[in-house]
């Protein structure tokens, strides 16, 4: 059963083979047994999980319920959920129980989907490593030495030790793709404003995205088809008509499925920075890929070596302020000794949030300052522009960009920790795309040394369902996707 | 002795009549119980967006039409990030570098000239809420409270260039705005519950000198008596301090109604550096033309234009057509009188509506919105005034039953109470013959040059007849008779 896909899954609650939950209680045990090792999971609520689960038995009995109905999904603790611990991987919420839902939640709800628990992450989502967690980092199923990726690695973590059957990130400059690489996993991020940010934690709001973690695209295009779609909340969620994100999947193709379809191979994804061994397998996927059918022709993105540099004004800047709430008056925590006013907001944030988040408040808040403004803001929005501008050249060439999406498979835990530009440098190919708002999508392309690395596919914007289609054909024809770590039987 | 020039400039802020917040559902009524109305948006709960309500931004069309401003198609929300308890965010949603309203001009009455005040900007924003430093119960003791219903209440806030040039002409402009603001509609003009708020950007400068002297801002003056008491007390310290030898340092001050005087609050030295940057939560404000025809088709006539019309329409005096655009309640309670008392009665509806019925609500502190006599029923009673069926004197006491809500029209009451004006000639004359017939006294004393035996058969006349004699009437029998 926890290789099944979704889709698998949902044809056995339908026929009774298995009932929610149980599937919800094999999830638990695992979980129990399993995730001690991991440090994937930061809130498990088993009464919760199962009344929910009952819930869908009944609706499943009634012979109502969607695709998603009874199926247990794990969610990135981004995601405020009603009754749920919600910490964002922070000390500052670590006693936070929100007492809403986000959007992202609800729908799920909708679907009638059991919410597994909430998942560990870097603290209000800026790492790379999972390594900057108030709860301790998570820890890779291909090696627990190693780090899972970020900042969506608890999520990641659990999928890729079948701690769930899927799970929800959120991704900002690489945070569910990076992850689904190193933990091989399909990840996708969908075009900026395709999923409502309402209720999930603000980290950067121009450049937060939603989207689903699984282990095929085909699982990924279920998910999206339950996130997807308009919120009037979200003054930047999208009004488009609703749309099938697996309509491709299934239409019958031959020998060469992707016939007519034009790959772009970006000279800056395919030049230095990049591990060789990892380069030798997203090579060897783009011959995969021209042997689909698929043809490849070079393009270039100039300003692609500025997104990292660009991204840490940006990103801060908005942090900076995103932050701000935080501040001990109304919740989350507050210092316990202090004088006045000053002292109570200086001393709770200060202790409230972890040296990552300091950071990066700190640079945002110098880059937005009076005099630095112009300087670093500003030109970080034009260098945005000109990243922008430079897919929307290379889409007038190709229909799909390929290239890695994390320069190496992963690293030690510790081993990135204290540098926090060759930290930053982990995303590298991911920035440009939320900097862009455009969709990408990681799957893994192989192994080296035991450890898998992804292949990302970016494409130009609402592409979701011809991105899935793309990473599903290369599925269909590979199976590195169903490796499962060996220790998580 | 140097010749001083003041120069003044104001930044009002006007809390928008809508009944939501500008970005979330919560209700903008004043009065409730302290957080009663502030939502997840308002008490910016982690992961919560903000959606702007349009009714907020055609307020804001409104009063750039009403201006004569340019309606900006694309305006900026950014985020004026700043600390403090009651600012749940740890920043403000405001316009900065775009807003949404630009330029336009105000024309003020000082004295009996009219001056024009040019406006730099009006931009939309939320309000903070409010920080409680006493109350009752013992959660208070030593601490304070915050009560967030006022936050995210819709601003507008209308800067002008430094045109004014006395505390007088400030105050002009800030009652001119008060009213204007009233007459379209998008505020209530409630300065004691804060809906309306003035800061006074004060400087001085000798006379001749080409650059401004360096100012200083009186915060949250919120009535007119207090503005104009601020800026005399500011001007006289800031003139002292100069000629003492002393120089005026940039700095934000506060007025204490009790001392009459401003004190500094902070200084240029510890000013906030806000850190503004478009709000991206938030899509830049795209306003159609379309949208704001619609708008202009829907205002009023403005206080200006009618004051004008009036005049020439009525025959009303500038004082007249003034008071009586004061408000678009009082203008339209004025006009719908007229309407009904006929257009050659416009100024005898013009007194009664500023002396008699002013007066009577003055004194049981109503407004004309609530007035119990309406509009009808005063241009009804002075119509029968018009056409002698009553006299004034009469007049005063249908209004008084009018007032009670003893009738429903003057004619109701006229007829039902007998107070027709007798106006009959052969009656009047039959009346006047009975009259001198009895005072035989009287008459010999008139007739003798007392003029004041006249008053008394009058007099005698109206008694008799309960004050339903014509006066004009019986004067001129009386004359003829006793000739």
């Amino acid at each position: 059963m926890i290789e099944h896909s979704l889709q698998a899954i949902a044809l056995s609650l339908k026929s009774k083979e298995i009932s929610s939950v149980e599937l919800t209680q094999l999830y638990l045990d695992r979980i129990a047994r399993y995730n001690p090792r991991l440090n994937a999971y930061l809130a498990v609520d088993p009464a919760i999980s199962l009344g929910q689960a009952q819930a869908a038995d009944e609706r499943l009995a009634r012979g109502e319920g969607g695709p998603l109905t009874g199926i247990p999904i794990a969610h990135k603790d981004i995601f405020c959920a009603r009754g749920w611990l919600t910490t964002c991987g922070s000390k500052m919420l670590s006693s936070f129980v929100s007492p809403y839902d986000a959007a992202v939640i609800s729908r799920f709800h909708a679907a009638g989907a059991v919410v597994l628990g909430k998942t560990n992450m870097d603290e209000f989502a800026m790492g790379s490593s999972n390594e900057t967690s108030f709860f301790g980092p998570v820890h890779n199923p291909w090696d627990t030495t190693r780090v899972p990726g970020g900042s969506s690695g608890g999520s990641a973590a659990a999928v890729a030790a079948r701690l769930a059957p899927a799970a929800t990130g959120t991704d900002t400059g690489g945070s569910i793709r990076q992850p689904a690489a190193l933990c091989n996993l399909t990840g996708m991020k969908p075009t900026y404003g395709v999923i409502s940010r309402y209720g999930m934690i603000a980290f950067a709001s121009s450049l937060d995205q939603a989207g689903p973690l699984g282990r095929s695209a085909a699982d990924c295009a279920l998910l999206l088809n339950s996130m997807a779609g308009f919120d009037e909340r979200d003054s930047t969620s999208l009004n488009r008509p609703a749309e099938d994100y697996g309509r491709e999947l299934n239409a019958a193709a031959g020998a060469k499925p992707l016939a007519g379809l034009k790959i772009g191979l970006p000279e800056e994804f395919f030049g230095e920075g990049c591990a060789p061994e990892v380069m030798h397998l997203v090579e060897a996927a783009v011959a995969e890929y021209r042997q689909l059918g698929a043809e490849t022709v070079a393009v270039s993105l100039p300003s692609m070596g500025l997104s990292v540099a660009a991204y840490y004004v940006i990103a801060p800047a908005e942090a900076s302020s995103n932050l701000a709430r935080f501040d001990g008056v109304r919740y989350g925590y507050r210092a316990p000794d202090y004088h006045d006013l000053t002292d109570m907001y200086c001393k709770s944030r200060a202790q409230g949030f972890g040296a990552e988040v300091k950071r990066r408040i700190l640079i945002g808040t110098y880059v937005l300052s009076h005099g630095y403004y112009d300087a670093y803001y500003l030109q970080a929005q034009r260098i945005r522009r000109l990243i922008a501008n430079d897919f929307a050249a290379a889409f007038r060439q190709c229909d799909v960009i390929i290239g890695p999406t994390s320069p190496s498979t992963a690293f030690k835990l510790g081993e990135k920790a204290s540098d926090p530009v060759q930290m930053y440098l982990s995303d590298i190919y991911t920035i440009a795309v939320n900097l862009a708002g455009l969709p990408g999508i990681s799957l893994s392309c192989g192994f080296a040394g035991g450890l898998p690395a992804g292949l990302q596919l970016i494409g130009d914007y609402f592409t979701e369902a011809r991105l899935l289609n793309v990473a599903h054909r290369y599925q269909l024809a590979t199976a590195w996707h169903l490796q499962r770590p060996a220790a998580f039987d | 002795m140097k010749q001083w020039e003041v120069v003044i400039g104001i930044e009002t802020h006007a809390q928008l009549s809508t009944e939501a917040k500008i970005f979330s559902g919560s209700s903008t009524a004043f009065g409730a119980i302290p957080n009663l109305q502030a939502n997840a948006v308002d008490i910016a709960l982690p992961g919560v967006l903000p959606v702007l309500n349009r009714g907020a931004v055609e307020c804001a069309i409104r009063f750039g039409l009403a201006v004569g401003a340019e309606i900006a198609p694309r305006s900026v929300f950014a985020r004026k990030n700043y600390f403090y308890p009651d600012l749940p965010k740890g920043y403000q949603i405001s316009q900065y570098e775009h807003p949404v309203v630009l330029g336009g001009k105000l024309v003020i009455q000082v004295g009996d000239t009219d001056q024009t005040v040019h406006l730099t900007r009006a931009h939309l924003e939320e309000d903070a809420g409010k920080s409680l430093h006493e109350g009752a119960g013992q959660h208070f003791q030593g601490r304070s409270g915050i009560d967030l219903n006022r936050a995210g209440t819709p601003l507008l806030e209308i800067v002008t260039e430094p045109d004014m040039r006395s505390s007088a002409e400030a105050v002009a402009y800030a009652r001119a705005l008060h009213a204007l603001v009233r007459w379209i509609g998008i505020c209530d003009g409630n300065m004691q519950e804060g809906s309306f708020r003035c800061d006074a950007n004060v400087s001085v400068r000798p006379i001749g000198q080409p650059h401004f002297g360096t100012r200083r801002e009186i915060k949250n003056l919120n009535s007119f008596r207090f503005m104009q008491q601020a800026i005399d007390y500011e001007v006289q310290w800031q003139i002292a301090t100069l000629e003492d030898g002393g120089s005026i340092e940039q700095a934000t001050v506060l007025f204490d109604p009790v001392t009459g005087e401003t004190r500094a609050m902070r200084s240029k030295e510890d000013a906030h550096d806000y850190r503004y940057f478009p709000d991206p939560d938030l899509l830049p404000l795209a306003i159609d033309r379309q949208w704001v025809e619609q708008i202009r088709a829907q205002m009023p006539e403005l206080p200006g234009a009618k004051r004008d019309r009036l005049m020439v329409d009525y025959g009303l005096s500038l004082y007249d057509a003034e008071v009586l655009t004061s408000s678009l309640e009082l203008a339209g309670f004025y006009e719908a009188a007229v309407a009904i008392a006929g257009r050659s009665n416009a100024k005898a509806c013009a007194n009664w509506v500023m002396v008699d019925l002013a007066a009577r609500l003055n004194k049981e502190e109503r407004e004309i919105g609530d007035s119990p006599v309406s509009a009808e029923q005063l241009g009804g009673l002075i119509a029968r005034i018009a056409d002698g069926t009553i006299s004034t004197n009469m007049a005063r006491k249908v209004f008084d039953t009018l007032w009670n809500g003893e009738g429903g029209s003057a004619d109701d009451i006229i007829a039902s109470q007998g107070l027709q004006q007798i106006t009959d000639h052969a009656s009047l004359e039959r009346l006047i013959d009975e009259l001198l017939a009895t005072n035989a006294t009287m008459v010999a004393e008139f007739r003798a040059g007392k003029e004041k035996a006249f008053n008394a058969l009058v007099g005698q006349a109206m008694k008799a007849t309960r004050g339903k004699a014509n006066p004009q009437q019986v004067n001129e029998l009386l004359r003829r008779k006793l000739a």
